[in-house]
Parts: structure tokens; C-alpha cells; sequence
């Protein structure tokens, strides 16, 4: 049994002076009536024994959220951490986005926000702990009623039981509202969860099946314009002139700000009057960026020393005797995010408050910045969260880009703003996943196992000149540039090693990237190591084994992915396998993919998966993120790419920026590995695996090893 | 102009090449509707005119006009669609963004042929794009959702 202090507590404590008498409204969550969407209006009083959830007189369960729901699936992990403590009805739950307010500021980064697959594992002693103080509450105040001890006492669906007395929570929130929270909680046995680990169906299909789901791009209220910002063709470009009288013209423009922005009654009105804008442009430092060139630089940067990530033994030595070496250079596109909501963000400006709508995943950043521009105090800005419409760490930057624009825009309009970027804008508009560049150089002793490996990387890094550089950047190493390569448990095995990193700035804005620097390390890694089996005359499976015997959680499900995929099993003539194995953000995820080629394209047919995320909350929706992982990694690894040639970004939408598309979704098959391992994170991490199974696969199938991505078989 | 819209009629004054998708979100407030890329790339705009799915996005108002146009809000009138139904049943949708176009482009291949096949379904839905990669899923449900219609309980 565990026994915890709530870290709640103190939210108890604050919240508590808005529950003297018993009744409770809305306590700190002005949000609740979403935006534009009528909502029942609470009937009665309610129970708010903390931050985190609210129990209503008609026996609802409102959980706020503190992370942003973006399609991974938390408006239902993070109600069932806390219906599981709270025997809660599960029919009764309700979820809602939290404000921005510090009491919902991440467990362990100390401000609100998403990312970083860290949300059910951070929140599951906080949100268990919350569920555990609102029963314990709601027994003492049926304990009180019936005239026994709470001890006598049991939960169940909602209902607190002692012997033939029954109360509702309901009838109990009044009662429950006046006592004090206690300062210890006990937690449940893992062996008697009931809903943490059960498959459990999504809490948000009904508004998203219907077209009621409110994503910031459908926020409205009477008065609200719209703008559509014009952009330097070039980063960092900047305004010399404009003139603004043919975007006057388009009816339905009500103003051209300095932004300079056009400001409209509707999206269209504002797009052509962005569009019929006339702009003399400085284009600043960045005008002949091009990415050809920086491949090239790369390059160069790849022969020479960098900051050193990880060392071991002597490395030139041990190559210098070994028995054969394998030498490769690997890259990495340039790459957008391209959520399929466009970003938006609606901003109204008061005396003494800004209000922001938008789906962010960012709040504390984005509550900052605002103030900053508004010359307000962060408290004084209210965020609403919307749905997101994806996020992939998009939504999350510290700079607030998507944010501060918006807010500049309504400051300089006077008027509320619903700011909307189109896809062209989303594309061109940075803030990519930086290109990377990888060369290797490994040695091989008499048993065809690595004795010596030399490995630099070259990329710029997203950490710098951030708030998070003073966590994650030390001794010039970003950790984010250089994770799955300096942490790799290969190179633990490998008595001499040098990691090598070089962080050339460019100009271009660079961001996270759904599972950030593993979207590239794990493409290169795992390509090499299958490099080395073929190099050793092994089987790629049998090869992983031996490297990662000391391992046991790679290992585990390396033999399940294998296992369930029918590794070394025949196969329909012209299809191979290829396998990949992967750590990240405290998760372990395998995958073999089956591949073909069809009319000299390759053809994805199916992958088998398999994950040890420690305790798994909902099976359900680790399923669902693998398979989502698979689909996005696979956009990566078969299409997507950006280019710049004279500081201006080439592609601009999905005809030339492609993404998966259904008709080449393979077929994935998710195994879990059953784990009383603390959680780990589920959102990013059936990303990595995928490129470099499938590159393994056609490497296997048409003797081509692609080293680049996407991959592009040569004709 | 007039404009029929999930069986009722609306007026609205807008210029005849102004693209179906921000009347019915900017005017009409019609908002399941979904801007995703503006060019006809996506499918997030989808809706049906005259029973047929059409890019909203690329659609001027003006050629609407006349026609009986159904949105996700006007699918069905408690959201017990076929499609629906079996979306909810596999759990299909994600960040939820693109699921509006994504069941149009489902409810009218469906109308069209009841019993699709696999390649039915590609030729049908590869026009809508899903980063979120509920593809599978969405796969299954299209089948899933024609059994149910097929069973005479939609």
C-alpha cells in the first residue's frame, strides 16, 4: 500500500476559502462554460476537495486537465487515475481543460505544459493522490451521516456503502465541502485497479464525431474580426514599406495594422486582403539560405572535432585494429509539424486583462509572453485551452510565436482578433525539426561484434537559447540533439566510443518534432547496427541479442516484436522484414516491418509492434499511439522534406509537403509487455522505430541501404 | 443568396466566389465544417452537395446554390449515423481535427456503395489526410459501419 501526502494540499488550502459555506462555484475555473458553446449550468452545489476534479450534486465527476488533450488521449488516462482512487462512476465522469495557473504546473518541469510524452506518468501520483482525497472526504461526510466510523465504510461506482446505508456522492458534496481534506492519503493496491490497465474508450469521441469538438479555430464571440498576417518570404525578413490600399478595397476589411496585418470581418475577407497587400520587404541576413549548401557545410563540419557527448576507452586506437570497419554518413531533412489545424490563436484585450483562446501546449510560456506585450501580469491573462488539432510540438514553443503574434495583432487592432495562419503559412512558417547529419565510423573485431565506434552528428540545436538551456544543455552538448546516439545502450557496450556533436546556427527556426532528436538517432542507429550484422554475416535479430544482453527491457520487446511478427517465417515473394529497437522518454518500443515494392515505391504492408511503457493505464490508447506513431514516422521516412533555396522555403502545402495517406497505412498489430514498472511515455515513442525498420526491410529486399530520409530508392 | 443547408434554408450575402467553407464557418457558424489547407488537399473541408462529397475549400458559394448541402452538424440528428456509430465503437478518432471531413467522405462512399472493399475505401478516403494516423482505424470503421447499416439499424 502506498501512503502519500497529497501534493495538493496546499491547492486545498487556497481553494478551501472558496468552499467556506459548502458551495462551491466554479472555484478557480472561469473556462468551464467553453467559449462559445452553451453548457449546462451547474445545478446546485458542488464539491471541489482540489485543483484537479469537482463532484457535482448531480453526481458528476468534473476532472480538469492540466495537459492539453492533442489526440493522445489524456482527457481519458487522466479521469481514470482518478476515478480509479475515487470509485468513481465512470458514466459520470466529465473533463475539461484547467486554466493557466501554477497550481497546474507540470510534476516535475514546474510549469503548465505538454510534451515530452511526460503527462500520464507525471500526473499519476498527483491525480491518483487528487481521486484518494476526494473519497476520503465523501466517506467521512457519509460516515458522519450514517453514524459509524469511516473504516466501515466502502466505495463503489460512485456510491459510498456501509452495511445497508448508501449514499451518492451527490447527496454527500455539501456535507463533504466543510470538512478538512486529510493530510495522508492511502492509495490503492495495484491489485485492485479497476480501471488503470482496462482498455478504456476515449471520453471525447461523441464531440468529435459530431462536430462539436471546439478546436481554437472555431472559437467566436460577437465582435471578434479575424487576421491574416503577411510574412517575410525570408526568416528573420522584416517591413520596409507597404501599402495597403488594394487591401482596403476587398470588402470585408476593416483594417491594416502595423504588424503589419490585415484585420477583416472573416477569414476570406482578411486572406485576400493579405493578399492584395503590397510590401517593399528587408530581407535581412538570411536571404541566400539554402539547404543544398548546408548539407555541404554539414558536411564539412562532420570531418573535424566537435564537443565530445559521450567517450569511452581510446577510440582511434581500437579502430586502427580492428578487424574490419564500417564507415557511413546518414541525414535528415528539414521538416514541418503540420498539424491539421492550422495554428490560430484568439486574443481580446481589456483594461486589466488579456484573454487568450487557443490549443496550446505551452500555457505558462504563452501566459508570460502575453504579459510581457500587454504590459499585464501573467495572472491577469486568462488562457483558455481549446482542443487541439494536433500538436506534435508545434503548440509548444517557448518563444509563444503563434501566441505573441496574436496578441500583438489585437493590441495593434484595438479590437479582439482571432489571428489565422493558412497551411502555406504553417509550412513556411519555421520552427522545424532541424536537419541532421550523422557520420559513423565503427570497428569490428574478429567476432563480427563492435570493438570501436567513432559517431558525430551535426545539427543545430533547439535547446539553445531557450528556457530549458540551463536543464538540458551542458559542456556545449544539447541532450536533445544527441539522445538515442550518446545514451545508446550499444555504445555502453563498446569498450572504445566518441560522440561527437556540432551545433551550427543557421537561421532557421528549429523546434521538438514529435520525439525530437530520436527521429533522427534512431533512424541512424538502428540502420548502422543492421549494417554491422550484414558486415558481421549475421542475422539482424541474432546480432541485437548479443549487443543487448545486458539490456533486459530492449530485450524483451526485441523477442516479443520478433516473436508476434513470425521473424525468419517465410514471407510472399518480393516482401522482407527489417526489425528496429528503441528507447525513449522512458519507454521501450520494437517494431518489424514487413515491406514490398511496388512500381519502384515501397510499400509498407505491416508492422508489429511491440512496447513496454511500464504499467500500461490504457492498453486502448497505447494501441492507438503506436499506430499513430507508425503513420506519422512513416511520413517522415517515405515522403516528407523541406527545402530552402535563397532563404525561401520551397514547399508550401500537402501537394508538395506529403504526408501518409490511408491508401499506404500498413496494418499494426501493438503488444504490450505486461510491467509493474513505473509508467513511461507513450505519445513520441512508436515514432522512432519505424524509419529504420523499414530502411532495415529494403535493405534486405533490393540490397539498397538507404541512408537518407525520406528514403528514395535509386532506379 | 440562398443557400439550403441540412434541410433549412439561409440567406446570406456573400461574394459569389467567396469558398462554401467560410460561409458556412464564418457566417453560419457552422463550424464541424474544418479548415485544413485551403486546396482541395486535405479533405478536413468535405461535406456533401447533392449527396456527393466536395471540397468546401475549393467550392465557390455560388455553385452551391440551389443544392441541398449536408455538413457534419445536419449527418444525422443525434449523431447515430452509421458512420458515427461505428467511429465510436473502434475508437477511431484522435486530436479529432480532420474527423469531420474524414466521416462526410465515409457517409458518402457508403450512400453510394454499401459494401465497399478495401480498394473502395482507398479510391474513397485517401483524399483525406489524418496526421494523427487513425487510418487503420478509419479503415475498419468504414466496414464496421457498413455492416451496421446493412443490419437495418441505422
Amino acid at each position: 500500500m502506498n501512503a502519500a501526502t497529497p501534493p495538493s494540499r496546499r491547492e486545498f488550502l487556497k481553494t478551501g476559502a472558496l468552499v467556506s459555506g459548502g458551495l462551491v462555484i466554479a472555484f478557480v475555473v472561469p473556462g468551464a462554460g467553453r467559449f462559445a458553446v452553451a453548457q449546462a449550468p451547474r445545478v446546485g452545489p458542488s464539491f471541489a476537495p482540489n485543483a484537479f476534479l469537482r463532484v457535482g450534486s448531480d453526481d458528476s465527476v468534473t476532472v480538469l486537465l492540466a495537459h492539453s488533450e492533442m489526440g493522445q488521449g489524456i482527457w481519458t488516462a487522466l479521469p481514470m487515475l482518478i476515478a480509479e482512487e475515487l470509485d468513481a462512476d465512470w458514466s459520470k465522469i466529465k473533463v475539461e481543460h484547467a486554466e493557466a495557473a501554477p497550481v497546474y504546473a507540470h510534476t516535475v518541469f514546474g510549469m503548465q505544459m505538454t510534451g515530452g510524452s511526460t503527462s500520464t506518468w507525471s500526473e499519476f501520483d498527483r491525480y491518483r493522490q487528487a481521486g484518494a482525497t476526494a473519497r476520503a472526504l465523501l466517506v467521512e461526510a457519509a460516515a458522519r451521516r450514517f453514524g459509524v466510523k469511516s473504516a466501515d465504510c466502502r466505495t463503489e461506482n460512485g456510491v459510498v456503502i456501509a452495511g445497508a446505508r448508501r449514499a451518492r456522492y451527490g447527496e454527500l458534496v455539501e456535507a463533504a465541502s466543510s470538512l478538512r481534506a486529510p493530510a495522508t492519503v492511502t492509495l490503492k493496491d495495484p491489485k485492485d485497479w479497476k480501471i488503470i490497465g482496462k482498455p478504456t474508450k476515449r471520453l471525447d469521441t461523441p464531440e468529435k464525431i459530431t462536430g462539436r469538438a471546439q478546436f481554437g479555430m472555431d472559437v467566436h464571440f460577437p465582435g471578434l474580426l479575424t487576421a491574416v498576417v503577411a510574412r517575410a518570404p525570408v526568416f528573420g525578413g522584416t517591413v520596409k514599406s507597404f501599402d495597403a490600399r488594394q487591401a482596403m478595397a476587398v470588402p470585408g476589411v476593416r483594417k491594416v495594422v502595423q504588424v503589419p496585418s490585415g484585420v477583416a470581418d472573416h477569414f476570406w475577407a482578411a486572406k485576400l486582403g493579405r493578399d492584395a497587400l503590397k510590401i517593399s520587404w528587408d530581407l535581412g541576413p538570411n536571404a541566400s539560405l539554402d539547404t543544398t549548401a548546408l548539407r555541404e557545410e554539414f558536411r564539412r563540419l562532420a570531418g573535424t572535432e566537435g564537443a565530445i557527448a559521450a567517450q569511452a576507452g581510446n577510440v582511434g586506437d581500437a579502430l586502427g585494429k580492428a578487424a574490419k570497419t564500417v564507415e557511413a554518413e546518414y541525414a535528415v531533412p528539414y521538416l514541418a509539424h503540420a498539424p491539421m489545424e492550422p495554428l490560430n490563436c484568439t486574443v481580446r484585450i481589456g483594461p486589466g486583462k488579456c484573454e487568450i483562446w487557443t490549443g496550446t501546449q505551452f500555457q505558462t510560456f504563452d501566459q508570460r509572453v502575453a504579459a510581457q506585450i500587454t504590459g499585464l501580469k501573467p495572472e491577469q491573462v486568462k488562457i483558455h485551452t481549446t482542443f487541439l488539432g494536433g500538436g506534435f510540438g508545434r503548440r509548444a514553443n517557448p518563444t509563444a510565436d503563434f501566441v505573441s503574434l496574436a496578441v500583438y495583432v489585437a493590441k495593434a487592432a484595438k479590437a479582439p482578433v482571432k489571428t489565422v495562419w493558412t497551411r502555406e503559412d504553417d509550412v513556411r512558417g519555421g520552427y522545424y525539426r532541424p536537419a541532421y547529419l550523422h557520420r559513423a565510423r565503427i570497428g569490428l573485431g574478429s567476432d563480427g561484434l563492435p570493438v570501436a565506434w567513432r559517431h558525430v552528428l551535426v545539427g543545430q540545436s533547439i535547446l539553445v537559447g531557450t528556457p530549458f538551456e540551463p536543464f538540458g544543455v551542458k559542456n556545449g552538448i544539447d541532450s536533445a540533439s544527441v539522445e538515442g546516439v550518446a545514451d545508446s545502450p550499444y555504445l555502453k557496450e563498446i569498450p572504445n566510443h566518441r560522440v561527437d556533436l556540432h551545433s551550427p546556427k543557421t537561421g532557421i527556426p528549429v523546434l521538438w518534432w514529435r520525439s525530437v532528436g530520436h527521429s533522427h538517432t534512431a533512424f541512424v542507429m538502428e540502420s548502422l547496427i543492421d549494417e554491422l550484422a550484414q558486415a558481421a554475416g549475421k542475422d539482424p535479430v541474432e546480432y541485437r541479442r548479443a549487443l543487448l544482453k545486458n539490456h533486459a527491457r530492449h530485450l524483451g520487446v526485441l523477442n516479443l516484436a520478433v516473436e508476434e511478427a513470425g521473424w525468419g517465417r517465410r514471407l510472399p515473394k518480393g516482401w522482407a522484414r527489417g526489425v528496429a529497437v528503441h528507447e525513449s522518454f522512458g519507454s521501450f518500443v520494437a517494431q518489424v516491418a514487413e515491406v514490398s515494392v511496388e512500381d519502384g515505391r515501397i510499400r509498407v504492408q505491416r508492422v508489429v509492434c511491440a512496447i513496454d511503457c511500464g504499467i500500461a493505464v490504457n492498453p486502448e490508447m497505447i494501441a492507438a499511439q503506436m499506430e499513430s506513431g507508425v503513420a506519422f514516422g512513416l511520413s517522415a521516412a517515405l515522403h516528407s522534406a523541406l527545402h530552402l533555396k535563397d532563404g525561401r522555403v520551397q514547399e508550401s502545402n500537402f501537394h508538395d509537403y506529403p504526408v501518409l495517406r490511408l491508401n499506404e497505412m500498413p496494418r499494426v498489430e501493438t503488444h504490450i509487455v505486461p510491467s509493474s514498472e513505473k509508467p513511461g511515455g507513450v505519445g513520441e515513442v512508436g515514432v522512432p522505430p519505424i524509419a529504420p525498420a523499414v530502411a532495415n526491410a529494403v535493405a534486405r529486399l533490393t540490397g539498397q541501404r538507404l541512408r537518407e530520409l525520406p528514403l528514395r530508392l535509386n532506379a | 443568396m440562398k443557400l439550403t443547408i441540412n434541410g433549412a434554408d439561409h440567406q446570406v450575402d456573400a461574394p459569389p466566389d467567396m469558398p462554401l467553407l467560410w460561409v458556412l464557418r464564418d457566417m453560419l457558424r457552422l463550424t464541424g465544417t474544418k479548415f485544413g489547407c485551403g486546396v482541395a488537399q486535405c479533405g478536413a473541408c468535405t461535406v456533401h452537395i447533392d449527396g456527393a462529397p466536395r471540397r468546401s475549400c475549393v467550392t465557390p458559394v455560388s455553385a452551391a446554390v440551389g443544392k441541398a448541402i449536408t455538413t457534419i452538424e445536419g449527418l444525422s440528428p443525434d449523431g447515430r449515423h452509421a458512420v458515427q456509430r461505428a467511429w465510436a465503437e473502434l475508437d477511431v478518432v484522435q486530436c479529432g481535427y480532420c474527423q469531420s471531413g474524414q466521416i462526410m467522405s465515409a457517409a458518402a462512399l457508403l450512400a453510394a456503395k454499401p459494401e465497399p472493399t478495401d480498394a473502395d475505401i482507398d479510391a474513397a478516403m485517401t483524399g483525406n489526410i489524418c496526421r494523427c494516423g487513425t487510418y487503420q482505424r478509419i479503415r475498419a470503421a468504414v466496414h464496421r459501419a457498413a455492416a451496421l447499416a446493412k443490419g437495418g439499424v441505422s
